[in-house]
């Protein structure tokens, strides 16, 4: 339990020494001395790094899943098999995966350096079986930069391999491998990482060390090793409690906080559309691997796209101790700046969202300098319930980036509460945003620009959903914002 | 485009039954796969920081200023060593040699003595066992620092008059006085920002010391004798002490031409100091704050044109931010004056240029090298014009383009002869259906309210040279072996331009070899000397030739072994032929002879199979005192159709579709050109667009990762990308009648702001200028739309 274990490139490998805050990557590159895998910034921004772990879903399948190695502590990987760029080739045939011959003939590597990382994204897309529209292919994709090629190659070498699915060495591990816990406990001198898997050892392990954080996808907190070089002394990974993975759907739906955003995303497009749109775009396929729900809310970034998405859809954070759970609305989870409503002993256990009528109008949108891979400059979920009279009947504004937390515009509310669903009504409720919000300007956009953008979101809010109440997003769409013509043909 | 063939794969079977060769037997105008592509994709490609670790490596950290300006009263680098792990530190008073790494004007300190000059300036180095120790040892150096006014804009170095060098300038007529005269005239501002180069690879050397004392350094960098003679200079030591190497770099653009040399000469004298080996990497925060960028430049324009739109004359004055240092600033200066012409002639022109010095990283070559800067200036001119005049763009651009004399003559008076742009731009137009798809675009911008689409056709003339006219020489040096074998050595460097594909396309060429007998060998100083960086998209014209030549010399030597081995008469070598992998005589086909049983005869016959090559670039000058000369060999030219569709709602925008005609004469080889004039694009397009340089009013760079910094990301490529390379355009007087490729197609981009402003255009009432400032992120976009609908 205090050994770290996990399969590399179909090795079992097991650490006693190695501290359990090293990341996949240094492990590689240091102890490993495997030089394939990249480091090209070290806070999963580029993708030069991206190995593939095999993940479980909800369907107790395993697949192949790009993730960051300079984001992955190496407890996150207990019981897991990796493979990284090594592995690929297949020395005993003198034969390239399909996946490096299609970037070869391709001719998608230039410089190269990122070409490892590409190649390991497209190993994951080798293998997936729910690859159907193009756009996912640059979700694939997106979070692998690259410098040199302008990305018309890899995009070409990708298309000829994605979903082929070949009956190599790696599909055929697959259906062999077995969910294994995911238990660790390293302690001592005032340093912790544990990975409980029982919320009894959860609670046990609180008491003792009260002054431990929470970690799940690491995708937030690694950065404070990797870009800040301090490393947390105590940690504790929720990722082994198997309860907290749960996404169940019904009136109301449970969204446990140890979900990945993957996860939720393909949740969300068959029985949450607007919450969708923003889990689309809310980072790379490696993040959305390893990033969680619970994790997004609880860094609460002023920003942190989930929070005015599922804010503006009526969600509850629920709270769990040992003592119990309680409910708290997801607006008021939020309590200042990084702040959150948690005490002492308590963990985000899941997020309760009811689910949406059909009539109900709602969207989220995520506005950012850089389309993909982009923290935003202003996000928003926003719905409104009109009756048969046309006459706002409910409306929930929520907007990030906008102030300190993520925040309802109770002045825009106001507005809109009891008037007519019209433009002039939306125009008014546009400009009491100016009440609501008076945002900063930073190198993500200026004030001006945030209470704009903004103003507009709602416009076209108005806009999108004159025929269609939850527009979805087109494929290959121009802007956050959708045109009539993308809402009719989406 | 046929099917690409791999370039380390068998070549097409040299003989038919008859013995004649058929089909393709030279790679050479083939379209090849990447020599390395295959190795990139497995990871066995070795870049400097994946190289085993020699034993006993040392690591190491720089101590930067945490200031822009400041005088340093205190540096205490004793505390350190008591850190453990550490093992030396080093500052100015170690320096033996000289401590100067700037490359043309010595105004760059290795570490900084009594001032430093910008936040992330090198003062000292921490050496150690681990980065860890080293961090702690960079913690435990005493620093006092008495901080001094800085300058961290461009406005206000301007303002102050503080300039690392003034009045570069090129004039000719009066354009005072066309002005004067001019039906129509305006004034304006053109803001075009920083880049950071983000080469997927940071900085890295290795250092090794070996016996003598000499060192031989491992280094990502585009310029190995400079480095070389860097570290010479700081070690106070004979150029022949020192070797550098460059395996391959994972990018470079620019940025890897001078500022790997200060790091390299870190690792130099930390290594030749320890006697062990040292590593400096820098993480990629460091790499960027440390660094330097693309040129932000501010220009002042007066231009006059007439009321249909043909240009009279311009007035420009263009200010560089240099940063802290000159590095290369007046050259860069110089070649953004040279391109404010782009393809129009200027009829009648004064422009002047200067470099500002502030308190930043001093800011370096970058792709095009201050070219895009000058040509965004004319770019942003024409459209400005057609925006007022309400003139077709395209029909303006096209009445401004050089023809023949006397409107022949560029600003610098070189005359443009074999000007290609009206070809380029009557067959773009067509092959991008540019008249029916601008009747598309109006159409759904009149039937949309909050999206535009914008579609803009521009030129690019781009001209090939170092406009330091001596830097134009290169050295090759081809090693065959007795069984035929054979090793290319060569003085530019491979970043993933596809140097060394083209060279070996033209080594097999020039042997008759299948590229797989050929490797091309690591770029070291001690196999081709004092050789010029691999820049100014002049690697495959200047390395090409000297490799040509090497080859063709051996080749001739083994004329009269294979005359004799096919027992014909000496007098008839000269028609012998090399194809294939074989040697035979053209009438004689079926008597061929494998290429190694020629070298191994010439080895027993005691001929030389190595020989050296060189090439210098004939016929070109440029005199600083008159502002005029022929700076350039010949111009690369091309031309994009951008069409883009923008949200009125949040700035935000996409390309739709982009059409390229590029002029790379005849193609060395096209799938490497195709590859750079895309990724020149896509990179055109981020400095354009997205990515936006932000220094704080300190001096502290906010942008400093990806995080905040955004390149181009999967999907900002175009939705619908079609390149397509000029055919039957074969240049005189160039490697095999091909053209540069490096730098030209970044400023193809251009046409993605001048369709960003067609769009934004289209939000309001025509007949006023749009005022769309770059880069075009969705922020510039929305306020330009919103300024467009103002009523």
């Amino acid at each position: 339990m205090n050994t770290l274990r996990f399969n590399l490139n179909g090795t079992w490998v097991e650490e006693s020494t190695v501290p359990p805050t090293t990341t996949l990557l240094r492990y590689l590159r240091d102890v490993r001395r495997m030089s394939g895998t990249k480091e090209g910034c070290a806070e999963g921004d580029c993708g030069a790094c991206t190995v593939a772990v095999a993940e479980f879903g909800p369907d107790g399948r395993a697949t192949w899943r790009a993730v960051n190695s300079c984001l992955v502590l190496l407890p996150m990987l207990q019981g897991k098999h990796v493979v990284t760029v090594e592995a690929l080739k297949d020395t005993e045939e003198d034969a390239y995966h399909p996946a490096q011959v299609a970037m070869a003939k391709a001719l998608g590597s230039q410089c190269g350096y990122c070409t490892p990382g590409i190649v390991m994204a497209m190993f994951e897309a080798t293998y997936r079986d729910d690859l159907k529209a193009p756009w996912q292919l640059d979700d694939q994709l997106c979070g692998n930069l690259c410098r040199c090629t302008g990305y018309r190659p890899i995009r070409e070498a990708a298309s000829t391999i994605a979903g082929c699915r070949p009956d190599d060495r790696f599909a055929l591990t697959l259906p062999t491998l077995k969910p294994q816990s995911m238990r660790f406990r390293r302690e001592g001198d005032g340093v912790l990482f544990a990975t409980p898997t029982t919320f009894d050892e959860l609670w046990g392990l609180l008491e003792t060390h009260p002054d431990a954080r929470f970690v799940v996808g690491g995708t937030d907190l690694s950065l404070e090793i990797t870009k800040r070089f301090q490393v947390p002394p105590k940690l504790i990974s929720l990722e082994g409690l198997h309860e907290l993975h749960t996404l169940r759907t019904g009136p109301v739906h449970h969204l446990g906080c140890a979900v990945t955003i993957a996860e939720l995303e393909a949740w969300a497009e068959a029985h949450l559309k607007p919450l969708h749109r923003m889990v689309r775009y809310f980072g790379a396929r490696q993040i959305k691997h390893r990033g969680t729900i619970g994790g997004n809310l609880c860094t609460a970034s002023p920003i942190g796209d989930l929070a005015p998405a599922l804010i503006g859809l009526g969600a509850a954070a629920m709270l769990r101790s040992r003592v119990g759970e309680r409910r708290v609305p997801l607006e008021a989870f939020f309590v200042g700046y990084r702040k959150t409503a948690l005490q002492p002993g308590e963990i985000l256990a899941a997020v309760e969202v009811p689910a949406l009528s059909a009539t109900t109008r709602a969207a989220s949108y995520k506005v950012s300098k850089r389309r993909e891979l982009d923290i935003s400059a202003v996000s928003a979920g926003l719905l409104v319930e009109v009756d048969a009279k046309n006459v706002v009947t409910a409306a929930r504004l929520a907007f990030g980036g906008m102030a300190a937390t993520p925040k309802r515009a109770s002045h825009a509310e106001a507005a809109l509460l009891g008037n007519p669903w019209t433009e002039a009504t939306v125009e008014n409720a546009a400009n009491a945003l100016a009440q609501d919000f008076t945002p900063l300007s930073d190198h993500r956009g200026s004030a001006p620009y945030r209470s704009l953008v903004a103003a507009n979101l709602l416009r076209g809010f108005f806009d999108e959903t004159r025929d269609v109440p939850q527009p979805v997003l087109a494929p290959g769409h121009a802007a956050t914002v959708l045109t009539a013509e993308e809402v009719r043909h989406g | 485009m046929a099917e690409p063939t791999p370039s380390s794969a068998k070549s097409t079977a040299p003989a038919t039954a008859k013995g004649a060769p058929e089909g393709p037997v030279t790679p050479l105008h083939q379209p090849l796969l990447h020599e390395s592509g295959l190795k990139h994709t497995s990871g066995e490609a070795k870049y400097v920081d994946d190289l085993p670790a020699p034993h006993g490596l040392l690591v190491a950290q720089v101590v930067t200023s945490p200031v822009a300006h400041a005088r340093i009263r205190r540096l205490d680098t004793v505390a350190p060593l008591t850190v453990p792990g550490v093992v030396a530190v080093f500052s100015a008073n170690d320096v033996p040699g000289t401590n100067d790494v700037g490359p043309v004007i010595h105004d760059e300190e290795l570490f900084a003595h009594d001032t430093v000059r910008y936040l992330g300036q090198s003062i000292a180095l921490v050496v150690g066992e681990s980065y860890e120790a080293c961090r702690r040892g960079v913690a435990a150096v005493k620093l006092e620092l008495e901080p001094l006014p800085g300058i961290v804009t461009l406005d206000e170095a301007i303002a102050k008059g503080s300039f690392l060098s003034k009045d570069h300038f090129l004039r000719r007529g009066d354009a005072a006085a066309a002005l004067a005269k001019a039906p129509v005239r305006f004034q304006g501002e053109v803001r075009t920002g920083g880049q950071d180069h983000f080469y997927l690879e940071t900085q890295c050397t290795l250092a090794i010391p070996e016996e003598g004392p000499s060192v031989r350094l491992v280094s990502s960098t585009q310029h190995p004798s400079e480095v070389q003679t860097i570290v010479s200079q700081v070690l106070g030591w004979g150029r022949h002490q020192i070797v550098v190497e460059v395996p391959r770099m994972g990018g470079g653009f620019g940025g890897k031409e001078t500022q790997a040399a200060p790091y390299a000469a870190m690792a130099a004298l930390a290594a030749v100091r320890t006697g062990r080996p040292v590593k400096v990497w820098l993480n990629r925060d460091q790499d960027m704050m440390w660094t330097g960028k693309r040129h932000p430049f501010l220009t002042r324009f007066d231009v006059g044109f007439t009321i249909d739109g043909q240009l009279l004359a311009l007035d420009a004055e263009l200010f560089a931010d240099g940063g802290f240092s000159t590095d290369l600033s007046r050259a860069i200066l110089d070649r953004a004056l040279f391109h404010i012409d782009n393809t129009y002639f200027l009829p009648d022109v004064s422009v002047r240029g200067h470099v500002a010095k502030t308190n930043l990283p001093s800011n370096t070559a970058f792709r095009g090298f201050g070219g895009p800067q000058g040509m965004a200036v004319i770019e942003d001119i024409m459209s400005r014009a057609a925006e007022r005049l309400q003139l077709d763009p395209v029909e303006l651009r096209r009445k401004n383009f050089y023809g023949p004399a006397p409107r022949n003559l560029t600003p610098f008076w070189q005359e443009v002869k074999d000007a290609r742009t009206e070809r380029l731009w009557a067959e773009l137009l067509a092959s991008s259906d540019y008249a029916a798809r601008r009747r598309q675009v109006d159409a759904f911008n009149a039937s949309h309210r909050h999206a535009k689409r914008g579609l803009a056709i521009t030129p690019v003339k781009f001209g090939i040279s170092f406009t330091t006219s001596f830097l134009n020489q290169a050295g090759a040096f081809v090693v065959v072996y007795a069984d035929g074998s054979v090793q290319l050595n060569h003085g530019g460097t491979e970043m993933g331009q596809g140097l060394h594909t083209k060279m070996l396309a033209i080594a097999a060429h020039e042997l008759g070899l299948g590229p797989e007998r050929i490797r091309v060998m690591t770029t070291a100083t001690d196999k081709v000397p004092n050789t010029s960086a691999t820049a100014a998209s002049s690697g495959s014209d200047l390395n090409g030739f000297a490799v040509k030549q090497a080859c063709e010399t051996v080749r001739e030597r083994l004329r009269p072994v294979a005359a004799r081995l096919l027992g014909v008469p000496a007098d008839t070598a000269s028609g012998i032929l090399f194809a294939g992998g074989r040697v035979f005589l053209g009438s004689r086909p079926e008597l061929a002879l494998p290429f190694e049983k020629v070298t191994q005869e010439a080895y027993l016959a005691q001929v030389s199979l190595s020989a050296t090559g060189y090439y210098r670039t004939p016929d070109i000058h440029f005199d600083k005192a008159t502002g005029r000369g022929k700076p350039f060999h010949y111009f690369a030219y091309g031309a994009a159709v951008c069409e883009v569709e923008v949200s009125g709602l949040t700035g935000e925008h996409r390309l739709r579709r982009v059409d390229i005609l590029h002029d790379v004469g005849a193609s060395l080889v096209p799938t490497i050109d195709r590859g750079q004039v895309e990724g020149g694009f896509l990179q055109g397009w981020g400095w354009l667009t997205v990515e936006e340089v932000r220094f704080d009013d300190k001096g502290f760079l906010r942008t400093h990762s990806p995080d905040t910094y955004k390149i181009p990301a999967f999907g900002d490529a175009p939705v619908d990308f079609r390149v397509a390379l000029l055919e039957n355009a074969a240049q005189d007087a160039t490697i095999h009648g091909s053209k540069a490729v490096g730098e030209p197609p970044l400023m193809l981009a251009l046409s993605a702001v001048a369709a960003l402003r067609d769009a934004v255009a289209g939000f309001g009432p025509r007949g006023r200028e749009v005022r769309l400032s770059m880069p075009c992120t969705p922020e510039a976009v929305l306020f330009a739309v919103e300024a467009a609908r103002a009523p």
